[in-house]
């Protein structure tokens, strides 16, 4: 089966009637960078390529006082160049610009990233540590889900791409102090995958964790939540750093990598788990907002 | 196959392509624009960018439908009436081609830099060329070119 067709629809209602007509055998495009890949090397099969990034919706950033709404067809250069988002969002502006080189992030999506569900995609793991929550068009409506549940395994998500699009991506703004931070450890510095990657939001009240959300990745099939080491940081003081090394052997033992020739045994992949997690944590911990008026 | 209109190198054309060509083939088969080389196939060398409204882009990767109603422009539209661009000079100055085969990509991302920032610091053109593998003539030549493209441009 061979591409026949490649479309641009206009808006969302256009694409998706033209995976409504296709019933199944077209499949969404965006940047491409991932699928045309996939396509070449005949993974990825479809008759008709359905292009939703001249979809005007789909492209803009947008603060209003509760969220952040990132349409599905930005780029991670767009996001990465954002000053709203590397004032709030640090952990986003970072993972965005890590992102593949200049070339990949002028054409690839935050969107595509979290439908490649690519085991440490760089965009997609700040956004579950944000929280994200992704709004899917299908053919009967509107359904929302958050991202971290979109996955299936290693790139397989649960938004099936040749019947429903990822329109938009949307982030709650914390009400009290906050940070993120985003650490990361690849082979080299530019164009590489990461061996790991672990992002972090905090938040405090008079310096006690009041939320705190990990993702790990790439430490199990699907990024990674360590909700016992999230549970132990729950209502303890920020000025005790050793909470966050304990915190960070806690997250260890939740994860559970394999061992990889691309990223090292099992026992090195957990001890730098531990690391990036502590790492982390202490970053959020340096980048929480002094002033809650930056925008 | 379908139609395919585009801007390149300033002029519209009108073609008729595959659904899953990618730009590097219809440029370098359809159009004869072989200064846009095919290394890697993956996204991952550089050696096929060009500029896909003034941004690099690797059209390896890139399917021509793509690029409907969209300006491209490629190593061959640099060059006016037979000058080469300051850019291009700049290159040879700093005797940053050897082969040859990463320079067309290279030359086209620092366009797209200098387009953008008329004095860039070591760190930024560092990042802006960080998507090009060089296999013999050396980072540090392309660092100093683009330095003396940013003069050449300036003095302009």
């Amino acid at each position: 089966m061979k591409v026949d067709r490649y479309l641009i629809p206009k808006n969302v209602e256009e694409a998706i009637d033209y995976l409504c007509r296709y019933s199944g055998k077209a499949k969404v495009i965006a940047g491409g960078t991932d699928l045309m890949l996939w396509i070449k090397e005949g993974k990825v099969q479809a008759n008709a390529l359905i292009d939703i990034t001249e979809i005007d919706e789909l492209r803009h950033i947008e603060f209003t006082e509760s969220e952040m709404i990132i349409g599905a067809a930005v780029t991670h250069a767009e996001i990465a160049s954002n000053e709203n988002i590397k004032k709030c969002f640090p952990c986003l502006s970072d993972g965005c610009r890590y992102v593949g080189s200049p070339q990949i992030r002028n054409i690839g999506t935050v969107g595509g990233n979290i439908v490649s569900a690519q085991p440490a995609a760089d965009s997609a793991i700040p956004l579950i540590a944000l929280g994200a929550v992704c709004e899917i068009l299908t053919e009967d409506g509107l359904r929302k889900a958050p991202l971290e549940e979109l996955y299936a395994g290693v790139g397989k998500s649960k938004i099936d791409s040749t019947r429903e699009i990822l329109i938009r991506i949307i982030v709650p703004r914390p009400d009290s102090r906050y940070g993120t931070s985003l650490t990361r450890f690849a082979p080299r510095e530019a164009l590489a995958l990461p061996i790991a990657n672990t992002a972090v939001k905090l938040e405090i009240e008079d310096n006690i964790i009041k939320d705190i959300r990990i993702a790990m990745a790439p430490v199990a099939t699907t990024p990674l939540r360590p909700k016992k080491a999230e549970q132990y940081l729950l209502g303890r003081d920020i000025q005790t750093p050793e909470i966050f090394k304990e915190a960070a052997k806690i997250a260890a033992g939740e994860a559970n990598p394999r061992d990889s020739l691309l990223r090292g045994s099992s026992k090195y992949r957990k001890a730098l788990a531990e690391d990036l997690v502590n790492n982390a944590l202490g970053n959020a911990v340096k980048n929480i907002l002094k002033n809650m008026e930056v925008l | 196959m379908q139609a395919l209109t585009f801007n390149i190198n300033g002029k519209d054309v009108t073609l008729s392509i595959n659904a899953w060509d990618t730009l590097a083939n219809v440029l370098r088969r359809n159009l004869a624009l072989t200064g846009t080389k095919k290394g890697c196939e993956e996204g991952e060398c550089g050696a096929c960018t060009v500029l896909l409204e003034g941004k690099p882009v690797n059209s390896c990767i890139v399917p021509a439908a793509k690029v409907e109603g969209k300006k491209v422009v490629t190593i061959e539209g640099l060059s006016q009436n037979g000058e080469l661009h300051p850019i291009q000079e700049a290159f040879i100055e700093a005797g940053a081609v050897q082969c040859g085969f990463c320079t067309p990509g290279v030359i086209l991302s620092a366009k797209a830099l200098l387009d953008l920032d008329e004095m860039p610091g070591e760190e930024t053109i560092k990042d802006e060329l960080s998507g090009h593998l060089c296999r013999c003539t050396g980072y540090v030549q392309f660092i100093d070119a683009v330095r003396i493209a940013a003069e050449k441009l300036h003095k302009k």
